[in-house]
């Protein structure tokens, strides 16, 4: 019907016709986007959204127990966890053990259940010593003879807990709970507790490190965009020249000035300011300095990017409609600048959120961020499990705060013109 | 019969500019030594080449430049030390200058909400504000949504919403197309009728200049050339440039050879005398620049019915619908440009033919040499 309502030579408006042939023309250019797009998409695939799903993966799946003590694993899942096991789960112990340690794994083993309790590493590898030398029956007793451990119900819980495929357990202890013998969840005793008060001083070091840097910014960044070119350019230069050289250069020039006997400590003693020499380096202090510092232009260049863009005839329009200095700046210019505060400061924070090598060199170190505990657990103690769920927790952490801000600033709505 | 108080008032100036000078470099003097008065309810118009100091002049007036000597009084006030914001000067901008993060109404409300003016107020305002200009249903859109005609008439809106003691534009219509810029140009010319407000407008179109103005103020290299009206403008240039730069002109150069009283005697460089106003030259023997419009020329006048008359050859011509502009060659000048009005269908020459041409005293002008 609605085509042969169509007057010779146009379309009715509305009509679905109209709809489908803007479909149409939408289609070649949408196709054109996607292939613009795919080699970058590609890449980004294989290098970061693969990783990071393994990474997902890594932080709950935990085969260990059950590949290497495959018997004892199957002979624990009818044990109610009331008592000590019977005499079939200590055969099967004594026969895995023995295994293990011909293949020279039991280290593996003890290195696992050493996680959650520790001290069993070098009772597993005593044991599994006497377990290639165990001919016959009983085991229970013999067992308990060569380590107390296999007398203790929560060993066995261990075991037992850590013989899933899938665990939450890296996620738990990420939050500083643990179980107790009797699978209950409880919160770690407050002097053993470590990644909260890990997570709460990253997430406080960032916001304090974005704010600084927004603050000593926002007016440089003003200044670089109403100067003339020359002088402009020049300021530029000196803001931009930071960029030129390494993280890990800018970071140990902070090492110098912050030294206790270095170039600051000099100058506070020289003026009087203080009677003697201030701990500067290694402390809070210390990590704020020099990552303000590298931030800044982070920060800056994206609040003088779209700085530039605001015409100067804004503050002149809103001067002469009777709006003095400070009222033109707040309603006038300050809001068009938004759009950049936050991309800038999302920026620093996000980059904060992973400072690794700064606060590692610079800071206390008792003081230090997520990142140093993730790379202590990738690179030095081989627990990938926890290294992964602390950086999941980081990066869904970041997402978050990601969505929050957007809800609250609105960057997907205002246009970075 | 003296004059009423009320027309005292009516003739005094409203703003003065009194001995205005302005450099921005401390060695090139971009304004020097102005003098203008404007009166209240006028449109005046600043037109001149680029960078002749029009803009300048605007931003002194609006405060965002200081004039370096002189004074300017707006009403019975000097601005000397007046921060712009206390000016009650609205400005419309050549980039219309609207904020892009506020939408039609909260742009046209921002001088109210400035002025602390009450919510109802605003809204009863603002809506007569956007009406006056015809965008009564855009005040929820943002200034990126509206056409360059639309931002435009936002911007005046904008500029007359908090009823300025003045209002300035600096090239206004600058960015719009021909047809666009017309209609504008009406349109602000019939806002200043019925507002009875008091308009200085900058522009580098004569046309536009022409159009709208009351009085129109041209300035070259930082001076008042001459400030008429748009005839007397037309009609009696007073130099050379004023001459040149509205509407089109013949230019023959040439000596004065006697002078009596308002009518010299000029010998032309390429041969003849002609008899001319004498508005701006020296004594006998100066140099001099005849000014004369192409449709003050005549084509074969009647014999003895003007006294400037020459033998000319027909180059080139050209039709132009409603007149044929003809060039010809006389007294050694072959840029002589002729209008003939397309009123008796065809024109009886072509391009080589030899026909006279002639003039009245009082069309052709001696002026200054550039
Ligand atoms: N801020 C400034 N600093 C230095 N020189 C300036 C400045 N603004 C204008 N000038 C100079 O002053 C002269 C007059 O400029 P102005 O802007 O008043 O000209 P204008 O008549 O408005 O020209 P246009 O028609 O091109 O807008 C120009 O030579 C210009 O280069
Ligand atoms: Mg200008």
């Amino acid at each position: 019907m609605v085509s042969t309502a169509v007057p010779a030579g146009g379309l009715i408006e509305g009509s679905a016709v109209l709809k489908s042939h803007l479909r149409r023309a939408e289609r070649t250019r949408k196709l054109r986007a996607v292939g613009l797009v795919l080699p970058l998409f590609l890449f980004i695939m294989v290098s970061f959204i693969i990783p990071i799903g393994v990474m997902l993966f890594q932080s709950i799946y935990d085969p260990d127990i059950r590949t290497l003590m495959p018997n004892t694993a199957a002979a624990l899942d009818t044990w109610d966890g009331a008592d000590l096991p019977d005499e079939t789960v200590f055969a099967a112990l004594v026969q895995d053990l023995a295994a293990a340690q011909k293949e020279k794994k039991a280290a593996l083993i003890g290195r696992r259940l050493n996680y959650e309790m520790s001290g069993l590493r070098s009772e597993l590898v005593k044991s599994g010593k006497a377990a290639m030398t165990m001919t016959a029956g009983p085991y229970k007793d013999q067992m308990i003879a060569v380590a107390p451990i296999w007398g203790d119900r929560a060993t066995w819980a261990v075991i037992k807990r850590a013989a899933r495929t899938y665990t939450p357990y890296y996620y738990l202890s990420s939050f500083d709970f643990e179980y107790t013998a009797d699978n209950d969840v409880v919160a770690v005793p407050e002097g053993q507790a470590v990644y909260k008060a890990v997570f709460v001083r990253t997430l406080g070091i960032s916001l304090l490190v974005t704010a600084l840097t927004l603050v000593l910014g926002f007016p440089v960044a003003y200044l670089l965009a109403t100067q003339p070119p020359r002088i402009a350019n020049l300021l530029l230069i000196l803001v931009l020249l930071p960029f030129w050289t390494s993280l890990l250069v800018r970071t140990t020039a902070w090492v110098v000035l912050l030294q206790t006997q270095g170039p600051i400590n000099d100058l506070l003693m020289l003026t009087g300011l203080v009677d003697e020499r201030v701990q500067l380096i290694f402390t809070r202090f210390g990590t704020i300095a020099a990552m303000t510092h590298i931030q800044l232009p982070f920060t800056l260049l994206p609040i003088y990017s779209v700085m530039k863009t605001i015409s100067p005839s804004h503050m002149r329009a809103a001067r002469s409609l009777g709006a003095n200095s400070f009222y033109a700046f707040a309603r006038v210019y300050f809001p068009q600048t938004l759009p950049g505060v936050a991309a800038g400061c999302l920026l620093t924070f996000i980059l904060c959120l992973g400072y690794y090598i700064t606060p590692a060199l610079v800071g206390g170190p008792t003081d230090q961020l997520i990142s140093t505990y993730i790379a202590l657990f990738t690179n030095s103690t081989v627990n990938w499990g926890m290294g992964s769920a602390l950086g999941t927790i980081l990066l869904a952490s970041t997402l978050v705060l990601y969505f929050v801000y957007n809800r609250l600033v609105g960057i997907d709505r205002m246009r970075l013109t | 019969m003296a004059n009423t108080a009320a027309e005292d008032a009516a003739n005094a100036p409203y703003v003065r500019f009194t001995d205005v000078q302005k450099t921005y470099d401390g060695e090139k003097l971009v304004v020097r030594d102005l003098n203008l008065d404007i009166k209240k309810g006028e449109f005046l118009t600043m037109l001149g080449p680029s960078g002749s100091g029009k803009t300048t002049t605007l931003l002194m007036l609006a405060g965002f430049e200081v004039p370096t000597q002189g004074d300017i009084i707006l009403g019975d006030q000097s601005l000397k030390n007046m921060p712009p914001h206390k000016r009650d000067i609205g400005m419309v901008f050549q980039n219309y200058a609207l904020f892009p993060h506020m939408t039609v109404e909260e742009n046209c409300a921002f001088p109210l909400d400035v002025r602390k003016v009450g919510k109802a107020e605003i809204q009863t305002r603002v809506k007569r504000a956007l009406d006056m200009v015809q965008l009564g249903g855009y005040g929820k859109r943002r200034p990126g949504q509206l056409s360059g005609g639309q931002q435009q008439r936002v911007a005046v809106a904008r500029a007359l919403v908090f009823n300025p003691k003045l209002v300035l534009m600096d090239e206004p219509l600058g960015a719009l197309d021909r047809q666009l810029r017309e209609q504008m140009q009406l349109e602000i010319k019939h806002l200043h009728e019925r507002l009875g407000i008091t308009v200085v407008y900058v522009t580098h179109d004569q046309g536009e200049a022409l159009t709208m103005s009351n009085r129109i103020a041209v300035f070259n290299d930082g001076e008042v050339q001459q400030l008429a009206t748009p005839d007397t403008l037309y009609e009696e240039p007073q130099n050379s440039f004023v001459a040149q730069f509205i509407g089109e002109n013949n230019k023959l150069r040439g000596t004065v050879r006697s002078l009596n009283g308002t009518i010299c005697e000029v010998d032309v460089e390429g041969g003849g005398a002609v008899r001319a106003l004498a508005v701006r030259i020296g004594g006998v023997g100066s140099a001099t620049l005849l000014s004369l419009r192409p449709e003050r020329v005549k084509i074969n006048p009647p014999s003895g019915s003007v006294p400037n008359v020459f033998p000319a050859k027909v180059e080139e011509l050209i039709y132009l619908g409603d007149h044929i502009r003809t060039r010809v060659s006389v007294c050694g000048h072959d840029d002589f440009v002729v209008k003939v009005p397309n009123a008796e269908g065809r024109v009886p020459f072509q391009p080589g033919s030899a026909i006279t041409i002639g003039w009245k005293v009082e069309d052709c002008r001696a002026l200054d040499v550039l």
